[in-house]
């Protein structure tokens, strides 16, 4: 039984106004990217989605890594994906990275590459669709930026786009 | 019978929570002392008697302190004693009481005391800023992701395999906004809350609005485990630990189908079996799920068994979840009436369970004398479960 | 308690390195799990029943670590989780796990890939009360508390400045018959002496350096690691214990190393430490540290570490061996995975497989861990071959 909580709730106003000291943390990593996805941004440079291929499995892995989660085991080689691939799922959202309120809504969402198994894919923006046409299934394409851009980022995609031709 | 294998019962004997606040002027440790203090009386006991202590606390960035679990030390009672910190994202809040239950059944100790805490407010000026440092930062980070945005994909995905309507879902954060009117913790309790209410409220990332999401909040909960030596010495009637399961699936979240989540189904069959429960929906007698946003309750309540998948979206609609109902489901008002100060959560869901079970919940009292609960939390990056099964044994 | 016993069936580990550039931390990991599968001739998607890592949010720089630690080690879809705490503490929870009955083979990850976090000395500094103790640390190197932890036990034991430099002599020397070992040197007393104050009385070169690494431990019920192994390392003993978090509140002799290791003792049976127990491997990130240690370990009584390591009873023609692996001076210090480095040294020794720095008929072993500044937490581990 509870019979009186305790704890000292404080307004915002109160918060500014209790004693507290303010620190930002100074914490800065260099993290290496590893075999697999220094090949994976490597290739995003060439314009190229590349999975790694799972000879157990039969999976091709994209993200790709260089050990396969499920056999555990060491992946087999390289595969070139065709890049287009289908809306696994999508938001539309209006609050950006801090919460923020954005005008203009982002659609993001995940969509699984075609050339591999279902559901492997990464999460990215989805560009050129209304909110009326964007739907689970929706076949699309990537949208490169111009190769001198390119740096080996997942930003070397600007976003995926429905494609018209499907 | 393996006599060798032999484990102790285990016991909860006491349960203590603090208001759960937007803000508390109390900082974490002595939020933890206050949860600690108030279990440990309910229990009977003094600090002097426990023999271990286990800690459980979501992101150090919420604080801005690293190796927050030696930090909350002292007030978490751990001086001159083994204590232990487990972690494991969101899923801490029922996974710490599980470390809990492992530390007495082993025999290594007879009393412990299991802590909770979370100080969301420190971190400013928003809680979403620590939890950028949750995605790949390779993958996900470049498209300055929000978290929002992944539980609305996982709500999307849901929605589109099992057809389930979001008018339906919205039912949830009604029903657990008003069942939190009896919670004295609570945080966002609201007696007059209505679907429409839910459905206009703001659009976040679509399709969640802000009220299909619990608050960031402060808070800290605490309970005491015993083993079967010892339970019937503090209390008439000890709530026993009947089952436990865990499970994590694969970091790599974008290859996962984002409709079920399996690893919350693999958590459960380990804790029913262990509970010897064959058939969830006819044995257990109240839930209390994790639901950070109302659509994971439909979610969790599916891979717990206790409906099909699409199917939890349709008792609720019935009315069947309600805290009269069939199968009362998050009665302590849940993450999104009480709040949800991540680990801290532990009071509402296996702290709620034990004041149920042991007809201590006052206005939020389940009828018809539950006996076999099970409380759920859920983790990371929407990959980890924790499940715990309680049982009163008259 | 339960009357299971434990035992280690399994050990992997990578080489430790100042810097590993070549692969990010899931590769690293997944080579020493790998290694550790291997020698115990298990399949880990199959026969192991529960995964536990051992890891700091602001070591690896995400909020919540856990996320991304089961692909590498076989836990996608298994009961996995995290200890944020050392090796030993890793070891302690799975320990529990198959005393209960409930889990017959878990394995234990601890690792560093401290190279990639840029400002370490900041990061340290977090680890401070942000009321009280960071805003007097001002620019200060955190370390400056292991320089006043070091004066008061010096103070307190009688144990002096030349001593503590013995032991880096004898961890480097040492960490060269170690081929995963990155700092070996031959120094003398007086290149350590001259090695200058970084923080008075602690020298320079008394300061362990960092390494990255990955330790892979596998922990069985005591009848499935004899049907496996036959004549398996059985961890006969785990304690761990807390200080206060106030600085100001410790005494100078690691009261945290004491109780762990009475609880340790106790569990495995053990009355007399310094005749019963063979080598130990303490944690030495702070040459002084070892010493205290020891002593708390009950391997030295107070003040008699420093002038024993001084005549060599340590050493590799001494009475009782200590840190022959090189300790955490002569290896580099791994962070969280430094309690299962010194682990890791014991098993490899009570096997018979630690090559060319092997100690003839290694029965028991302790292992001792300490969480580092600015903590008073540490644990204690003892193994043995039954045979």
């Amino acid at each position: 039984m509870i019979e009186k909580p305790r704890g000292r709730p404080l307004t915002a106003e109160q918060m500014k106004q209790v004693p507290h000291v303010i620190a930002r943390p100074k914490a800065q990593y260099a993290w290496a990217a590893g075999v697999a996805m220094s090949h994976f941004l490597e290739g995003l440079k060439q314009g190229k989605i590349l999975g790694r291929g799972c000879k157990r499995c039969r999976r091709v892995l994209v993200p790709p890594r260089m050990f396969c989660e499920r056999c555990f085991r060491s992946t087999d080689g390289w595969v070139e994906l065709p890049g287009t691939g289908v809306i696994e799922t999508f938001s539309i959202s209006y609050i950006d990275t801090d919460a923020n309120r954005i005008q203009d809504p982002i659609f993001v969402g995940v969509l699984a590459f075609d050339g591999a198994p279902p559901h492997c894919g990464i999460m990215h923006y989805f560009g050129e669709v209304t909110a009326d046409e964007i739907h689970i299934g929706m076949p699309v394409e990537p949208v490169w930026k111009p190769e001198g851009e390119r740096v080996g980022a997942i930003t070397d995609i600007k976003y995926f786009r429905p494609r018209r031709d499907a | 019978m393996d006599l060798s294998k032999r484990r102790k019962d285990v016991a909860i004997v006491g349960a203590g929570m603090t208001l759960f606040s937007r803000r508390l002027l109390e900082t974490g440790k002595e939020m933890s002392f206050e949860a600690a203090k108030m279990a440990l009386d309910q229990a009977g006991l003094s600090l002097h008697d426990i023999d271990a202590v286990i800690v459980g606390s979501a992101p150090d960035a919420f604080d801005g302190v690293h190796k927050k679990g030696e930090w909350l030390l002292d007030g978490a009672g751990g001086v001159h004693k083994p204590y232990m910190r487990v972690f494991t994202g969101g899923g801490t809040a029922v996974f710490a009481p599980i470390a809990g239950w492992w530390h007495v059944a082993s025999g290594l100790f007879e009393r412990v005391l299991v802590i909770c805490e979370e100080k969301m407010s420190s971190c400013q000026p928003h809680a979403q800023s620590a939890f950028a440092h949750i995605w790949d930062p390779i993958l996900d980070r470049p498209l300055k992701p929000n978290l929002v945005w992944i539980f609305s994909m996982e709500m999307q995905r849901y929605m589109h395999k099992y057809n389930v309507r979001y008018e339906d879902i919205a039912l949830v954060a009604v029903k657990n906004k008003r069942n939190a009117v009896g919670h004295p913790c609570a945080q966002l309790a609201d007696p007059d809350i209505t679907l429409e209410d839910v459905l206009n409220s703001e659009p976040m990332a679509l399709p969640v609005r802000r009220l299909d999401i619990s608050p960031p909040s402060d808070g800290a909960s605490a309970v005491v485990l015993v083993s079967e030596d010892v339970a019937y010495d503090l209390v008439d009637e000890p709530v026993w630990i009947a089952g436990v399961g865990w499970c994590i699936d694969s970091t790599m979240w974008t290859n996962r189908d984002l409709a079920f989540p399996k690893f919350v189904a693999k958590a459960a069959k380990m804790a029913y079996e262990m509970a010897g429960i064959k058939n969830p929906k006819e044995e257990i007698d109240l839930a209390e799920p994790y639901d950070p946003f109302d659509y994971k309750e439909l979610q969790h309540l599916e891979a717990l068994g206790l409906a099909e998948p699409g199917e939890a979206a349709i008792l609720t609609r019935e009315g069947k979840t309600q805290r009269d109902g069939e199968l009362p489901v998050c009665p302590s008002g849940g993450l999104l009436g009480v709040g949800n100060p991540i680990a801290a959560t532990l009071g509402i869901k296996v702290g709620e369970l034990f004041w149920q079970l042991s007809g201590q919940a006052g206005p939020r009292q389940v009828p018809g004398d539950p006996a076999v609960g099970v409380a759920q939390a859920w983790g990371d990056l929407m990959q980890f479960s924790s499940v715990i099964v309680l049982r009163r044994h008259s | 308690m339960s009357k299971r016993d434990v035992a280690v069936i399994g050990v992997g580990y990578t080489s430790f390195n100042s810097l590993t550039p070549e692969v990010n931390w899931k590769e690293l990991m997944f080579e020493a799990a790998q290694k550790a599968y291997q020698d115990a001739g298990i399949d880990p998607r199959k026969d192991v029943d529960s995964f536990i890592t051992c890891a700091e949010d602001f070591w690896e720089g995400f909020s919540i670590f856990d996320e991304f630690t089961p692909d590498q080690l076989g836990a996608v879809l298994r009961p996995m989780h995290t200890v944020t705490g050392d090796g030993l503490l890793g070891l302690a929870n799975a320990y529990m796990q198959i005393k209960t009955g409930l889990f017959d083979i878990v394995v234990v990850e601890a690792h560093s890939k401290i190279s990639e976090l840029l400002t370490y000395e900041d990061v340290v500094q977090l680890a401070f009360d942000p009321i009280y103790e960071a805003p007097l640390s001002g620019d200060v190197h955190p370390y400056y508390v292991a320089g006043l932890e070091m004066r008061a036990y010096l103070e307190a034991t009688g144990t002096t400045e030349e001593q503590c430099a013995a032991v880096v002599v004898q961890h480097k020397r040492a960490a060269f018959f170690n081929p995963v070992a990155e700092f070996e040197a031959q120094l003398e007393i007086d290149d350590v002496m001259g090695s200058g104050y970084a923080f008075d009385p602690l020298k320079r070169l008394e300061i362990a350096p960092r390494a990255d690494g990955s330790i892979v431990f596998v922990l069985a019920g005591g009848e499935i690691a004899r049907r496996l192994r036959g004549c398996p390392v059985y961890l006969e003993g785990i304690g761990w214990s807390s200080e206060s978090p106030w600085i100001a509140a410790r005494s100078p002799y690691a009261e945290y190393a004491q109780r762990a290791a009475q609880r340790a003792y106790e569990m495995a049976g053990i009355q007399n430490p310094r005749r019963e127990i063979d080598l130990a491997e303490v944690d030495d990130q702070f040459a002084f540290k070892a010493l205290q240690h020891l002593e708390a370990l009950g391997l030295a009584r107070p003040g008699e570490a420093g002038p024993r390591m001084r005549e060599g009873a340590f050493g590799p023609e001494g009475e009782m061996a200590v840190n022959r692996s090189g300790g955490s001076l002569g290896c580099g210090h791994l962070l969280e995975a430094s309690g299962l480095a010194r682990a890791l040294e014991i098993v490899l020794q009570l096997r018979g497989e630690a090559g060319t720095r092997q100690i003839k008929d290694a029965r028991v072993g302790v292992a001792q861990s300490w969480r580092g500044v600015p903590h008073g937490t540490g644990a204690v581990a003892v193994f043995s071959r039954r045979d």
